[in-house]
């Protein structure tokens, strides 16, 4: 492909560039910001689902956990109702009692013991000998006396090992006698400890102080952190609080909590929020993987799109210019075209007086006898004289082929003055039978200007040929003056000819408008001229009146990199 | 030459090419004719209405006069006038025009002597 030559690949690559830019940017911003609000919506809903399900979780649990004490209370209370403060000193009737509660609820119950009012356990039934053990001053008595029931917290107690007691009032004489049920942990622990959230979440329960009361799978880190700050809030009844966090081991953790046991234990979860988001987090990397894909393809698209399509511009260009070049050509041999009757006639003076002077030397020739000197001296002035006109015949053809050569586009330095010179040359048969007077004004020393000569050759010849044109049979001047103001190089041809309507003034420029005669003008003389001028960043402006004539002036900025030096004017003459 | 022992036909030469002009006239007066040169149209006129001749040879494109506008006003002074326009190739068209105002033919430059010479002897016989 043959690029533009007047636009440089910098032109080219700008616009792919931009091409490339805008595609992308139109195609990609609504992508991204749609993308954007859908995956913030998605994650909050997400969200949202996430810590639903924690709530429903804990509540679930928290009610099966309060519902667990509560029916082991009932238990207990019923024991309490249905037998005396006598038949309860029977550890021996505790020990029938608690069997049954064993075989009932499956181990639940580890022992039975009733504490008298000073705090000594009378009587017992369980695995441990604990008759006479002293409850008094241990908290949890204090509590058991001060509520109707009770349900203590998980401590280590005489056994040393992990329970928490179950107690209920009987009230005998004014005194409080004490029935105390110890569950088993373990059990109890069971209820909590299966619960499983995810891969990493778990479940356990802590009271209002922050003790455990269950294990939890995993260690809790309850000194500090988010479970410092849950136990700092005050939890509601029935509600479900979550925060976020990170944790000690800096993984962003989800941490739940909901009271239980009228507000004095706490029902806990934690999971890891990469696990509890794994679905989501699944979701947002595909999404990403399709948006960075879909993005290299667009851009990859509009890449190729831009390519291909500048290069169709640059054809298109390339294709423009080779006809501008075409059309440069067409009208330049159309105005040769044009002087070429005049140049024709120009030729078949000399032509014909070197046929008759031949023609006179042979007649001398024919003369019989010896060539008398008088004879060979006719002889010698005729050769002479074909001489001369072949020498004629050598300059019209020579100016003519200067015009005729094609167009070449180069740019180099040309003198105007002397493109001048060379057109009136061209003219000036033409003019001299039209009766047209052709006087020139030639600025000396005027710097040149940097164009393709045969392109101005032809702005200039097109001009002075219509200035001749518009000069009718009655006859007429036109007058070619060169002039420069600051760095620009004017030119003007003027004629009283038979001048422009107004009303044609502004379409003279536009191709294949002619007022000539049909097959007199092709229209695209001026046209031309226009578009040579423009290429050279001048300008051609026209002022005409009517009857009076044509003033055209073609200002062309100078070459900046000569000064106006004749010497490199010369030197443009020469190429 | 055929017209032995008569006068000698009077031919009115118009041309501005000087050299022509005078190598013209060597080689008619070599055959017989009586040639009067002018190098333009005005003075053709000039000579015209001093003297009367038999023919006039006038070359269409001259630079202070066209020759159409010499054959008409010789066509005025003396409609018997012969007159023989010569053109250049390609102005046939107004050579043409030339016989429209009463030219008796037209040769192209540049032409054979012998043929102007009998367009010359045609006219005179006519």
């Amino acid at each position: 492909m043959r690029l533009n030559p007047s636009r440089p690949n910098r032109y080219y690559r700008a616009l792919t560039r931009n091409l490339v830019l805008f595609v992308v940017v139109v195609s990609l911003l609504p992508l991204l910001f749609t993308g954007a609000i859908l995956l913030y919506q998605f994650e909050q809903a997400y969200q949202s689902k996430v810590e639903e399900h924690l709530e429903v979780l804990l509540k679930k649990h928290r009610r099966t956990i309060d519902a667990f004490l509560h029916d082991r209370l009932a238990d207990i209370r019923v024991l309490t109702r249905s037998l005396t403060v006598a038949q309860m000193k029977d550890s021996s009737l505790l020990q029938t009692k608690l069997n049954l509660l064993r075989e009932e609820y499956n181990g639940v119950f580890v022992d039975l013991g009733l504490v008298d009012p000073k705090g000594l356990q009378v009587a017992y039934a369980g695995p441990f000998n604990l008759i006479g053990a002293n409850y008094a001053g241990a908290k949890w008595l204090e509590r058991a006396r001060a509520d109707e029931y009770f349900i203590s917290n998980v401590f280590a107690g005489f056994r040393g090992s992990p329970h928490f007691i179950v107690a209920a009032h009987k009230r005998l004489n004014g005194q409080d006698w004490l029935l105390k049920a110890t569950i088993d942990f373990e059990t109890f622990n069971a209820l909590v400890e299966n619960i499983r959230i995810g891969q990493t979440g778990f479940v356990f329960i802590l009271d209002r102080k922050g003790e455990l009361q269950t294990k939890p799978r995993q260690e809790v880190v309850l000194a500090s952190g988010a479970w410092r700050e849950i136990l700092a809030l005050p939890l509601k009844e029935g509600k479900v609080t979550i925060i976020e966090q990170a944790d000690s081991l800096d993984r962003e953790t989800i941490y739940a909590a909901a009271s239980l046991k009228n507000s004095s234990w706490i029902i806990c979860a934690q999971q890891e929020r990469s696990d509890a988001f794994m679905h989501l987090l699944r979701a947002q990397q595909a999404a990403l993987v399709i948006f960075v894909l879909g993005g290299v393809a667009i851009v990859l698209v509009s890449l190729l799109l831009a390519r291909r399509l500048v290069r169709r511009i640059a054809e298109a260009d390339s294709q423009k210019e080779a006809m501008n070049e075409k059309m440069i050509e067409a009208g330049r041999l159309a105005s040769i075209g044009e002087l070429a009757a005049g140049i024709a006639h120009e030729i078949n003076n000399p032509v014909a007086i070197m046929v008759e002077e031949a023609g006179w030397i042979e007649d001398l020739m024919s003369d019989d006898g010896p060539l008398s000197e008088e004879t060979l001296a006719e002889i010698q002035r005729a050769v002479q004289q074909i001489q001369e006109q072949g020498d004629r015949c050598k300059q019209i053809t020579y100016k003519l082929l200067s015009f005729a050569r094609k167009t070449d586009p180069t740019v180099k330095e040309v003198s105007i003055n002397r493109l001048v010179e060379e057109v009136i040359g061209l003219v000036s048969q033409k003019s001299r039978y039209g009766g047209v007077k052709i006087i020139t004004d030639l600025s000396a020393g005027l710097p040149p200007v940097a164009a393709s000569p045969s392109e101005l050759q032809q702005v200039l010849l097109n001009l002075v040929n219509n200035a001749v044109d518009a000069i009718e049979s009655d006859g007429g001047t036109v007058e070619v003056i060169t002039s420069q103001e600051q760095g620009d190089i004017h030119l003007t041809v003027t004629d009283t000819g038979i001048g422009i309507a107004e009303s044609n003034l502004a379409r003279i420029f536009d191709p294949f408008y002619t007022t000539k005669p049909v097959g007199q003008g092709t229209g695209l003389g001026l046209s031309i001229c226009y578009g040579i001028i423009n290429k050279l960043g001048g300008e051609i402006k026209v002022t005409s009146v009517k009857g009076k004539g044509s003033a055209f002036t073609v200002t062309l900025p100078a070459d900046q990199n000569n000064n106006p030096a004749s010497a490199s004017a010369e030197q443009a003459e020469q190429s | 030459m055929s017209e032995e022992g008569a006068e000698r036909i009077k031919i009115l030469l118009v041309d501005d090419e000087l050299g022509y002009l005078e190598v013209l006239q060597k080689r008619m007066d070599r055959r017989g004719l009586a040639v009067t040169p002018v190098s333009s149209g005005t003075e053709a006129i000039r000579v015209a209405r001093r003297q009367s001749f038999d023919a006039a040879v006038v070359d269409l494109k001259m630079e202070d006069m066209d020759g159409i506008e010499v054959l008409k006003v010789l066509k005025v002074m003396d409609p018997d006038l012969a007159v023989i326009i010569l053109t250049g190739h390609g102005s046939e068209q107004a050579a043409r025009e030339g016989m429209a105002h009463g030219a008796f033919d037209y040769l192209t430059k540049p032409c054979e002597l012998s043929d102007l010479l009998e367009r010359i002897y045609a006219s005179q016989k006519s």
